[in-house]
């Protein structure tokens, strides 16, 4: 559901780096939200609602909404105040 | 006992939150020569305002950061005040005196300040719409925040939506980006643009940016859609979105429909001064729909109803970053001279000074916030079976079976409902939910009542709270002879 973000290309340096989500090896930025990783990775569902069991992604980016929930490296932790570093392992909470 | 003025964790002043309010508090504060704690959540100060690219991310030789220049220039001011600055802690509870207890990378902290000024910013106001839930669908600030500290766009195709001064800057940002913005729907026509005109003029450096986003957007030929409201979004083929928007008329109605695809669509519907604070120590709040709502009541020198609580910028009023700089500085230099520190008169000179600038750039950020007031229509609109609180999935019409089952203000409707009862703590549904709850009684937005402010302040895992606590540390009193 609902496409990639779109990383800037031209005149902003990143460093590549890889990390493993909901069990599988993918790349991202150093530094860079693991919200934004993941949005730009295509996956922007990130749960489902708990009642309607409709898809649901980040909303706030800011740690206010709590819809951007994820295990990262064991622990419940909002993606979008997560800087995403080599060797993360990032899981979806369904 | 220790002595207080070499405890480490014992400040005369402390301020939660590093955006340009707290930023300002902080320097003039510790100017005075008060011993200044400064926290914030994030890893750099700035705030959603000032945000800067993580480390790790850097711009090409001659690049302009999307950041204004300013928050570059606050982020040295500070470093060179002498104030402490904690950053990537969120405090997520406060008690009188004040304890200050936040958990950060390391695990649970705690500071004792004798005063406390809040500089907690805003949340953004995003009015429900059917399909505001979908993956897709974000928030106008959440958008910037995306372009200013990732350099990305949500999607290649971008409908903008919603009011204020966010719509411009968002869609001129997403086109440096290299996303193309296929629309910007703006609630506000003409005539309410004219209206904040004479205030804005107060500020003629704030005019020029956003006119020169307004000519940036006309350069790509990006479609202005006037008194535009989003009707609804759904998912459309090939994974992007179907919008569905609507001229609204002089009666409030809207008019023919009209479709958008797009990958993304960025909705924002205004600024709401985050009260969690001030609710939680129980400070006199005032319901003042043209600064964002419930605003905590403050004096000239910012002090709430609380002794030795003071609050500055958007979270006691929306007027803008400008202004929050301002506000910090005077309450900054008001809680030093209030404390007994550095010399009355010199510090009484300097905020006259710092009112004089305060006056201008508070006159710009009102004519935006009146732009961004919330507007009873769109809250009418929402549809029955339309999802209000996100994190429970409670719809309009489950809040309107709660008020007509007897359920007078909001508390209760959280306790029927579970609306606002989830991990967001009613910060996403807490102005539809109260607008709904008032209508449908015929009563006022302050019948209508505001939540019980309640510890955490912001949600924080038990497990990283508890830390290595173990049952076997408790210590057990010996049990009185029978």
């Amino acid at each position: 559901m609902a496409k990639a973000y779109l990383r800037e290309g031209k005149e902003v340096h990143r460093v590549p780096v890889s990390f493993r989500l909901n069990g599988a090896q993918v790349s991202g930025f150093a530094g860079e939200s693991v919200a934004a990783a993941l949005g730009a990775l295509g996956l922007t569902t990130l749960r489902h609602a708990p009642r309607s069991g409709d898809a649901r992604g980040a909303f706030c980016l800011m740690g206010v909404c709590q819809e951007c929930l994820c295990r990262i490296d064991g622990a419940r932790r909002e993606a979008c105040r997560t800087p995403l570093r080599a060797g993360m392992e990032v899981e979806t909470l369904g | 006992m220790a002595d207080p003025a070499s405890d480490p964790s014992r400040f005369d002043i402390a301020v939660l939150g590093a955006g340009p309010a707290g930023v300002g508090a902080a320097v003039t504060a510790a100017w005075a020569g008060a011993r200044v704690l400064v926290i914030d959540e994030a890893p750099q100060t700035g705030g959603q305002v000032y945000r800067a690219l993580p480390e790790g991310i850097t711009l090409a030789p001659g690049v302009r950061s999307l950041e204004a220049a300013e928050g570059a220039r606050q982020r040295a001011e500070l470093e060179a005040s002498g104030a402490q600055l904690v950053t990537d802690h969120r405090v997520w509870m406060v008690s009188e005196g004040f304890r200050i207890e936040a958990l950060g990378p390391q695990g649970p902290a705690k500071w004792q300040a004798d005063r406390l000024i809040a500089a907690t910013g805003t949340h953004e106001r995003v009015v429900p719409f059917p399909g505001w839930t979908l993956p897709g669908v974000l928030g106008l600030a959440a958008t910037t925040i995306l372009m200013k500290s990732q350099r990305m766009a949500p999607g290649r195709r971008v409908l903008v939506a919603g009011c204020g001064p966010l719509l411009a800057y968002v869609a001129a940002g997403l086109g440096k980006i290299g996303a193309q913005v296929v629309g910007v729907a703006d609630l506000a026509g003409p005539a309410d643009w004219a209206r904040a005109l004479p205030r804005m003029l107060a500020r003629p450096d704030l005019m020029a940016r956003g006119a020169g986003w307004v000519a940036q957007i006309a350069a790509r030929r990006v479609p202005y859609l006037p008194r535009h409201h989003v009707l609804r979004a759904e998912p459309g083929a090939d994974d992007a979105l179907r919008v569905t928007l609507a001229r609204i008329g002089r009666d409030g109605r809207p008019g023919p429909e009209r479709l958008i695809e797009a990958d993304a669509l960025a909705v924002g519907h205004g600024l709401v001064p985050g009260t969690e604070l001030t609710r939680l120590l129980r400070a006199a709040h005032d319901w003042r729909p043209e600064r964002g709502g419930w605003i905590a009541r403050r004096d000239t020198e910012f002090r709430t109803s609380v002794p030795g609580l003071y609050l500055v910028g958007d979270g006691g009023g929306i007027s803008g970053a400008a202004a929050a700089w301002h506000q910090g500085r005077v309450a900054g230099l008001a809680a030093a001279r209030a404390a007994g520190i550095g010399d009355a008169q010199i510090l009484s000179d300097r905020i006259t000074l710092e009112r004089r600038a305060l006056r201008a750039a508070e006159g710009f950020g009102r004519a935006m916030s009146a732009i961004m007031a919330p507007r009873a229509p769109l809250y009418a609109a929402i549809p029955a079976d339309t999802p209000v609180c996100r994190c429970e999935d409670v719809t309009r019409a489950e809040i309107e079976a709660a008020v007509a089952a007897g359920a007078t203000e909001v508390n209760q409707v959280k306790h029927w409902t579970r609306c606002g009862m989830g991990p967001c703590q009613g910060r996403m549904c807490g102005e539809a939910a109260a607008e709904i709850v008032a209508a449908k009684q015929g009563a006022s937005r302050v019948q209508a009542g505001l939540w019980t402010g309640r510890a955490p302040l912001r949600p924080v895992p038990l497990a990283d709270l508890a830390g290595d606590f173990d049952y076997a540390d408790i210590p057990i009193p010996k049990p009185a002879p029978l």
